[in-house]
């Protein structure tokens, strides 16, 4: 995936650790290459459409001094398709091979509090997701069940990182006093699988069967919901069926 | 305390010449530091975009780039290759400054100029002692270190601190915390260390100083003959080291000030009354009366009728 990475900024008093991270304009492959790149010429200041970006001043919290960030909940990115920003930059700080602004890794919003957001309350407040360029790829709403009204669903927001450009629409655009969506660093937002993790659905799907040879596919016993023992209403087929093996 | 026992240095320039005579290349310097903040301003405050982006990089009618090759350097350093836009306009800014003398960025572009300059004309109202003075090679050493810090760290080192950049960029972009370094680089020169910052510390003027080392454009004390050593060239120069060998050369020595921490600024012609000093270039090697060397310069070498005054400051 490209990089595009001008940095968010989250605003909030609340939570200054936080702001001190996520209003870092952070570089290409990280912040440090961004650094070494990054000229503070403000030339990408001065190419975006909607003053969105800043230049950090000395002694600002957070950002290098002297190079741009925006703060999403203010102004969000507009996301614009020939991101004059980036045609903008004279030493390539900000990555000439972005070509698809929806490529861009700006961040990635994570809802960072789902006790205040009104649609894990059971609204359907949906203002996040709607106003999301990339609705329903970036940002899904997940249904539940509701189980404090028992017939209710609650419409989660769920954010799907690799799809997430950081753009901070959603963040501007949360109802709430302090948002409860917020534009993080992806350092900040996302965890990094160990490498010796796998999925093992998916290298049985890869290597077409299970990786150990031998394994046999014993029948389920339990019965009941949850459980593929077909026998037993509420049993479901399985998503991978072991070849050769007959239920 | 000092003896004062001579007259106020440019006094006898300004009787002979006039004021604007005696002021002549500084004032042009100030229209030249205004000009170029001007080009910077007129975009953000009156909508005509002729300059965007700052010193460090900028973009001119949407064509020129140009682009601090100190700040290039440690990007490189650091491990960035630039784009190739960056590295035209550091290319440009070589060239010109190879010809015109780097330092004359000092004192013809830079704001921090002005900044120094006002701490200077302060210290010597209040009389102050010129303070602690490193090396004047020290500023050289700062460059290595910021290069060398680059190189270490991954990052643009004196892009950290870099008053000239973070005041260019506060005019430009608005002023907040950084007014706050410029004051300690007014403080700085004022009370710690006369003419301290742009003659000992700043790695930016001592880079253009090795772009300039064989520029064209120099000063000669063609007229040296006339030289009534009054001392007021060396008063006025901010790297006053430069002009004893042109000024005090032997017969068949150079006239040139062919130092490249002379910033090209002026001053030692302004203030001369004898019309020692005046632009030329570096091939220039003539000696004798200003008259006699140009036919464009227009003033003349007036022979002043007190040209023997005699006068010079004891400390």
């Amino acid at each position: 995936m490209c990089l595009c990475r001008i940095g968010t900024g989250v605003s909030g008093a609340r939570c200054s650790r936080l702001a001190r991270h996520s209003h870092q304009a952070t570089g290409r492959t990280g912040e440090e290459d961004f650094l070494s790149a990054c000229i503070r010429c403000g030339l990408c200041v001065r190419d975006c459409p909607y003053d969105t970006l800043k230049l950090a001043e000395l002694g600002e919290d957070g950002p290098a001094t002297g190079t741009p960030y925006f703060t999403a909940r203010d102004i969000p990115c507009e996301m614009c398709d020939d991101i004059p920003c980036v045609a903008a930059c004279p030493t390539g700080a900000l990555d000439p091979s972005l070509t698809n602004i929806d490529d861009a890794d700006m961040g990635v919003a994570v809802l960072v509090d789902q006790e205040n957001c009104l649609n894990f309350l059971g609204l359907r407040c949906d203002v996040c997701y709607r106003v999301c360029p990339v609705i329903d790829e970036a940002i899904t709403l997940e249904t539940s069940h509701n189980t404090r009204s028992g017939h209710h669903a609650i419409f989660a927001p769920t954010v799907h990182a690799d799809r997430c450009t950081g753009c901070g629409k959603c963040e501007q655009s949360c109802v709430l006093p302090e948002a409860a969506i917020k534009v993080l660093p992806t350092h900040l937002a996302r965890a990094e699988s160990a490498d010796h993790y796998r999925r093992g659905w998916e290298e049985k799907e890869a290597n077409d069967g299970p990786l150990v040879d031998g394994i046999i596919d014993l029948p389920d016993r339990l019965p009941g919901p949850g459980t593929d023992n077909l026998a037993t209403p509420g049993g479901f087929e399985p998503t991978y069926k072991l070849p050769g093996a007959t239920q | 305390m000092s003896a004062r026992t001579h007259l106020p240095v440019g006094q006898e320039a300004i009787a002979i010449k006039g004021w604007i005579g005696a002021h002549r290349f500084l004032l042009l310097r100030r229209a030249s530091q205004l000009f170029f903040l001007a080009l910077f301003l007129v975009g953000p405050w009156f909508g005509i975009w002729i300059v965007e982006g700052t010193l460090a990089g900028s973009r001119t009618l949407d064509i020129l780039p140009l682009t601090d090759p100190f700040v290039l350097v440690q990007s490189m350093v650091a491990g960035h290759w630039p784009a190739l836009t960056a590295l035209i306009g550091a290319a440009i800014v070589v060239v010109a400054y190879a010809v015109l003398g780097g330092r004359t960025y000092c004192s013809w572009v830079c704001p921090i100029n002005p900044v120094t300059d006002a701490a200077h004309w302060l210290h010597v109202k209040l009389g102050l002692p010129k303070g602690w003075q490193p090396k004047r090679n020290t500023r050289l050493w700062i460059a290595l270190a910021a290069i060398l810090a680059s190189a270490l760290t991954g990052t643009i080192a004196w892009e950290l601190i870099n008053p000239i950049t973070i005041l260019h960029r506060g005019l430009i972009f608005g002023l907040g915390f950084s007014l706050a370094l410029i004051g300690l680089i007014f403080l700085f020169d004022l009370l710690l260390s006369r003419q301290g910052w742009c003659g000992h510390v700043c790695p930016v003027g001592a880079i253009y100083g090795l772009i300039g080392t064989k520029s064209v454009v120099r000063i000669s004390a063609a007229n040296r003959t006339a030289c009534d050593d009054c001392m007021d060239c060396y008063a006025v120069c901010p790297e006053n080291q430069v002009i004893s060998p042109a000024l005090k050369g032997k017969d068949g020595t150079s006239p040139l000030i062919l130092s490249p921490d002379c910033t090209n600024c002026g001053r030692c012609i302004d203030v001369c009354a004898q019309d020692v000093f005046h632009f030329t270039h570096r091939f220039d090697n003539r000696i004798g009366a200003l008259a006699d060397l140009s036919s464009a310069a227009t003033i003349g070498a007036a022979s002043p009728d007190n040209g023997s005054t005699h006068h010079a400051e004891i400390n």
